[in-house]
């Protein structure tokens, strides 16, 4: 993936995650707080503003600059948390005009690390890392990023799914226990939305 | 949605720079962002620093001023902010003495203010340390949730710490007697309509006209349980007993708050106090003092929580010690 690449896959995420807004704030509002939506078109707004400026930085620094502004921008849990993957991404890739599948799959293991060890969540507790872990597992299997990226959606979708099932054990979902049953959680479907996207524009 | 806002997305600027009109002499903000600062800032003294979403006026920002907190820093409603901003509030109130942080959990929160204290350490060589509020009863304490919320017990964890750090009290004492009222205050609320976050236009959860949310937190959220609505005295003695549960403050002296979440009539939440009164008369809990209002909302939810808080001597003078902020004086 190239920087002109990167940059469109950038601005198309802004877009898609805009029209699912309510879509994301819908499904936090049954289970938590009624925010994720908002917060993430918030962050990716700020993002596609910068995306002019994007053209003169390299790979690693454009990820790295998203993470920044999802820290700043969108705050919450879920800005820090995507946030800091997004800088952990950017550091593997580095000082490059582009993105090797390699580097990708290595900075999202990290990323997912990273995500995991700032809020204390494993898979199995209705949170962004039951969707992220098995799209990890896909993309680790698969040597090119067509075929990688493609099973890691698929996974990832239903990954999503079966969160229905899960009893959130951690975030804000935990708070209402058993009632949490039965609905999806927002974090995961956020990260779903935006591999769908970086996967339709492979 | 029907609110009296000019803009759905200036509501936080909006809010603070209202109250900063409103006590110019006291509180001043730091430009362009959700930081409020007192202006009587005094040298020597540790520096409190509290925060989080917006939506829980007077918290945190009304709580700023002599005897209580330094700084608060503002997210979005029900937001947390972001590590930008706590660590702008915390470099404007450090005056060497080191900065206790006032943490409620949520792990937005927690996540923030920790990055934050990284944050300045590393950049500024400033000393932080964080206690994490967690009253809320109704969320069970353990290794399978994210573990109990802060809600309204954090008025009296500022109140304290901030009585102790106006003494001159090093760092780690205001830490420790910050920590001594988390371990000795309990909460549990309930509500009876929902509340609109502005930019979401929608409430957080539908409640038929005869039925209330036991367990509610501060954000909208629904409870952990549904149930028929009831009478003020039953309600008051449901979430009595789960508290009461928790701690027994049998023969102990206690602070009282029946905290108001923004939509609630104080009439109603005066026929609550009463039987709070009677139940705890009862069962030789002895009230040494009480707070009826709302100190902890969440915008215009309707619903109260009851909180108590064991007292000891220290906590006592604490507790009674000079404050002079918007929404708390003394």
């Amino acid at each position: 993936m190239n920087k002109t690449k990167l940059i469109e896959i950038l601005g198309r995420t802004a877009d898609v995650i805009e029209e699912n807004k309510l879509y994301l704030t819908e499904l936090d509002t049954e289970i938590g707080d009624g925010d994720h939506g908002i917060n993430m078109a918030r962050g990716f707004a700020a993002v596609k503003e910068k995306l002019s400026g994007y053209e003169e930085m390299s790979c690693g620094a454009i990820f790295i600059d998203v993470g920044k502004m999802f820290i700043k921008v969108v705050a919450g849990s879920s800005g820090p948390l995507y946030g800091s993957a997004f800088k952990v991404i950017g550091k593997t890739v580095g000082d490059s005009e582009e993105v090797t599948y390699i580097q990708f799959v290595e900075g999202f293991e990290k990323g997912i690390a990273k995500i995991q060890a700032l809020g204390m969540a494993k898979e199995g507790e209705k949170t962004m890392i039951d969707a992220m872990l098995p799209a990890l597992r896909e993309m680790q299997k698969a040597d090119i990023a067509a075929d990688g990226i493609k099973n890691a959606v698929a996974a990832a979708e239903k990954a999503v799914e079966h969160t229905k099932e899960i009893i959130a054990t951690k975030g804000r979902a935990s708070y209402v226990g058993e009632r949490s049953i039965g609905h999806q959680d927002p974090g995961a479907t956020s990260f779903y939305i935006m591999l769908k996207v970086l996967s339709e524009a492979l | 949605m029907k609110k009296i806002i000019n803009d759905v997305t200036r509501v936080e600027e909006e809010m603070i720079s209202g109250l900063i009109k409103a006590n110019p002499d006291k509180l001043e903000r730091i430009e362009n962002e959700l930081i409020v600062v007192r202006r009587d800032r005094k040298k020597d003294k540790v520096a409190i620093v509290s925060g989080g979403g917006s939506g829980h006026e007077p918290a945190h920002a009304g709580y700023v001023g002599y005897g209580m907190l330094d700084a608060a820093v503002a997210g979005a409603v029900y937001t947390s902010p972001s590590v930008d901003v706590i660590s702008e509030g915390i470099r404007a109130v450090e005056n060497g003495k080191g900065t206790l942080l006032i943490v409620k959990n949520y792990t937005g929160d927690v996540i923030n203010f920790n990055m934050a204290a990284e944050e300045v350490e590393d950049e500024d060589d400033i000393k932080t340390m964080k206690v994490v509020v967690g009253d809320d009863v109704a969320v069970e304490n353990s290794t399978w949730t994210a573990g109990r919320r802060g809600v309204a017990g954090t008025i009296f964890v500022h109140k304290i710490a901030g009585a102790m750090a106006e003494n001159g009290a090093e760092l780690e004492e205001v830490a420790a007697v910050a920590q001594k009222v988390i371990d000795n205050v309990r909460t549990m609320g309930m509500a009876i309509n929902p509340c609109i976050v502005p930019a979401a236009g929608i409430p957080g959860f539908t409640l038929g006209d005869d039925e209330m949310e036991i367990g509610i937190g501060i954000h909208g959220e629904p409870g952990v349980r549904r149930e028929k609505l009831r009478s003020a005295d039953d309600i008051v003695d449901e979430l009595l007993e789960k508290i009461l549960s928790d701690i027994d403050y049998t023969g102990s002296e206690v602070a009282v708050m029946v905290n108001g979440c923004g939509g609630t009539p104080l009439m109603e939440l005066y026929i609550a106090f009463g039987r709070v009164a009677d139940v705890l008369k009862e069962k030789n809990i002895k009230i040494y003092r009480s707070f009826v209002g709302n100190f902890m909302t969440s915008i215009e939810m309707e619903g109260f929580s009851i909180t108590l808080l064991r007292l000891d001597e220290q906590l006592k003078t604490l507790l009674d010690a000079p404050a002079d902020t918007p929404a708390f004086k003394n």
